[in-house]
C-alpha cells in the first residue's frame, strides 16, 4: 500500500481542523514523555523505532484501519523506515517529514483581525513549541513582535502583503527559544527593541524599548504603545496595539502567569510579577484583547487556532490573577516550579550575541516543551 | 577503553547507527564490548535506550569534537 509525506503545514492544518489522526511515534520513550505532537483528535502509539527493526507484526492489531495514520519520528530517517515497513504489511501510512524538528519550526499564521484604521494584526502560532509571534501590517509598513528564529517565515510573509518591516521588537530577553528580532532586523533595516534592563549583558546595538515609547505604522497610523511590566524578567515590557490588543509577552498567559525564576532571581522579582498582574493591568481596560507570547496547552487555542481572549475574561477564569493572598502567590511562583527550558542558559547568552551556535546547534537548544508558565 | 571491535557510523543518519549497532552486535559473544563512533546526536539517546530495552550496558559515551563515542557491553 502507499507511504504519503505529510509536511508540517499538513499536520498543523489537520491539527487545528480537529480531524482524527493516529500517530505512532517511534521516537525513544523518553523523548516521547518529554513531548509531542498534541492535538484534541489524535490517539497515540509510541513504540522505538529500535523495537521494530525485526518486524512490525507485533504492532500491526494496535493500529487503528479506520482513520489516518502517521508515523513520527525525532528527524525523518526512521519514521520513514516503519512507514515502508506498514505499507508492506498492507496499510496506507504517512510519515512527518522533517520529524519532529520540522514540527518544532513550524509557524502557523493566524489572521487576529483589522486593526481600525486600515491594516492587519496576524498571529504566527508555533504549535510544536507554544511560541506566540506577531505581525501589525499598515499602509505598506509592519512591525514583529517576540520573533521566533524562522525568519524566512517572517520576512516571506511581509513580502506577499508588501509590506516593509520598520520596527521589530522583542519583549523580554527570551529563555525558551531564539529571537529571531535581531536577524530580521538586520535583514530588512528595522529597528530592533529590547527593554535596557534585560539587555545589560547584550552585546549589539539596540534602541531602547522604554515605558511609553510609541511607534506608528503605514500612513493611517497605527499606535504600538510599550508598557513596563516586569516580572517574568525585570524588563518585560507589554505593548498595547491600536487600543484593542495587549501583547503580554511571557507574564501573563491565557490559562497560567509567568514564571520569575529563569534568569535567576525569583525571590526579587516576585514582587514585580504581582505588582503588574495585580495593579498595571487592573488598571487597563477589560475589553482589551490579551495576546500573550506562548501558549502551554491546546486547551488555550481557539476554534480557529488563535490564542487570544479579552483582559476581563482572564480576570475571571485565570487562576493566577485570582490569588487574594500575597504570601500565597508568593510561594506559588517560587516553589515546586515547573522544570525549567531545555537549555535556558544557552539561550539566553544566544539572545544577548554572546554566543553564535550554528543552526543544527539552535534546533537542539530549543527541543522539547515550552515551560515558562506556573499554573 | 578496550574493545573486541569497532564500528564507523559517522556521517549516518537515524536510524543507520543501530542498525548497524545491532547488526555487529549480533555477531559477537555476550560480555565482549562493541565501540561506536556516530555523528549524529540523536545516537546519545537512542543508543541508551536502545542498550537498556536489549540488556546491553552502555559503559561510556565521549565527544570528541563532532564525534560521539560509545562503549557498550553485549548483554
Amino acid at each position: 500500500m502507499t507511504v504519503t509525506a505529510w509536511t508540517a503545514k499538513e499536520v498543523a492544518r489537520k491539527v487545528l481542523d480537529r480531524s482524527p489522526l493516529f500517530i505512532l511515534d517511534v521516537r525513544n520513550e523518553d523523548a516521547y514523555a518529554d513531548w509531542k505532537i498534541e492535538g484534541y483528535t489524535i490517539d497515540y502509539l509510541n513504540v522505538p523505532y529500535f523495537d521494530l527493526l525485526d518486524g512490525v507484526e507485533e504492532i500491526m492489531d494496535k493500529l487503528p484501519k479506520d482513520r489516518e495514520i502517521l508515523v513520527v519520528c525525532a528527524k525523518v530517517g526512521s519514521s520513514q523506515m516503519v512507514a515502508e515497513m506498514l505499507s508492506d504489511e498492507g496499510l496506507d501510512v504517512a510519515y512527518l517529514e522533517g520529524g519532529m524538528k520540522a514540527w518544532s519550526e513550524y509557524l502557523e499564521p493566524v489572521k487576529i483581525g483589522d486593526l481600525k484604521d486600515g491594516g492587519e494584526l496576524y498571529q504566527f502560532v508555533r504549535l510544536g513549541k507554544g511560541c506566540l509571534s506577531y505581525m501589525a501590517i499598515s499602509g505598506g509598513e509592519a512591525a514583529i513582535i517576540d520573533a521566533t528564529r524562522m525568519t524566512d517565515t517572517f520576512l516571506d510573509f511581509a513580502e506577499e502583503k508588501n509590506a516593509q518591516i520598520k520596527h521589530v521588537f522583542d519583549t523580554h530577553l527570551h529563555a525558551d527559544h531564539i529571537s529571531g528580532g535581531r536577524e530580521i532586523a538586520e535583514a530588512t533595516g528595522a529597528t530592533y527593541y529590547l527593554p535596557p534592563e534585560d539587555a545589560e549583558e547584550v552585546v549589539f546595538e539596540y534602541a531602547p524599548l522604554e515605558n511609553g515609547l510609541e511607534v506608528k505604522i503605514g500612513d493611517t497610523p497605527i499606535a504600538v504603545q510599550a508598557l513596563y511590566s516586569p516580572g517574568h524578567t525585570i524588563g518585560s515590557t507589554s505593548f498595547i496595539v491600536d487600543n484593542t490588543y495587549l501583547m503580554t509577552g511571557d507574564i501573563l498567559f491565557i490559562d497560567s502567569i509567568g514564571r520569575p525564576d529563569l534568569a535567576g532571581l525569583a525571590e526579587d522579582w516576585v514582587g514585580d510579577l504581582r505588582e503588574t498582574l495585580y495593579s498595571r493591568y487592573r488598571e487597563l481596560s477589560d475589553e482589551l484583547i490579551v495576546l500573550p507570547a506562548h501558549f502551554m496547552i491546546m486547551d488555550e487555542l481557539n476554534e480557529d487556532g488563535s490564542v487570544a481572549k479579552k483582559l476581563g475574561e482572564l480576570f475571571e477564569d485565570n487562576h493566577g490573577l485570582n490569588v487574594e493572598d500575597e504570601q500565597t502567590f508568593r510561594d506559588m511562583v517560587t516553589k515546586n516550579l515547573p522544570p525549567q527550558p531545555n537549555a535556558y542558559g544557552e539561550i539566553r547568552q544566544t539572545n544577548m550575541g554572546k554566543i553564535t551556535p550554528d543552526e543544527e546547534s539552535q534546533r537542539e537548544m530549543e527541543i522539547g516543551p515550552n515551560r515558562c508558565a506556573v499554573r | 577503553m578496550n574493545a573486541d571491535k569497532i564500528l564507523d557510523a559517522k556521517g549516518l543518519a537515524c536510524p543507520m547507527p543501530i542498525v548497524k549497532t545491532r547488526k555487529e552486535m549480533k555477531d559477537m559473544e555476550s560480555g565482549q564490548v562493541l565501540e561506536i563512533h556516530a555523528t549524529d546526536k540523536g545516537a546519545k539517546a537512542d543508543l541508551a535506550a536502545w542498550s537498556k530495552s536489549g540488556g546491553h550496558a552502555l559503559l561510556e559515551t565521549r565527544e570528541e569534537g563532532d564525534v560521539l563515542k560509545f562503549w557498550i557491553c553485549k548483554g
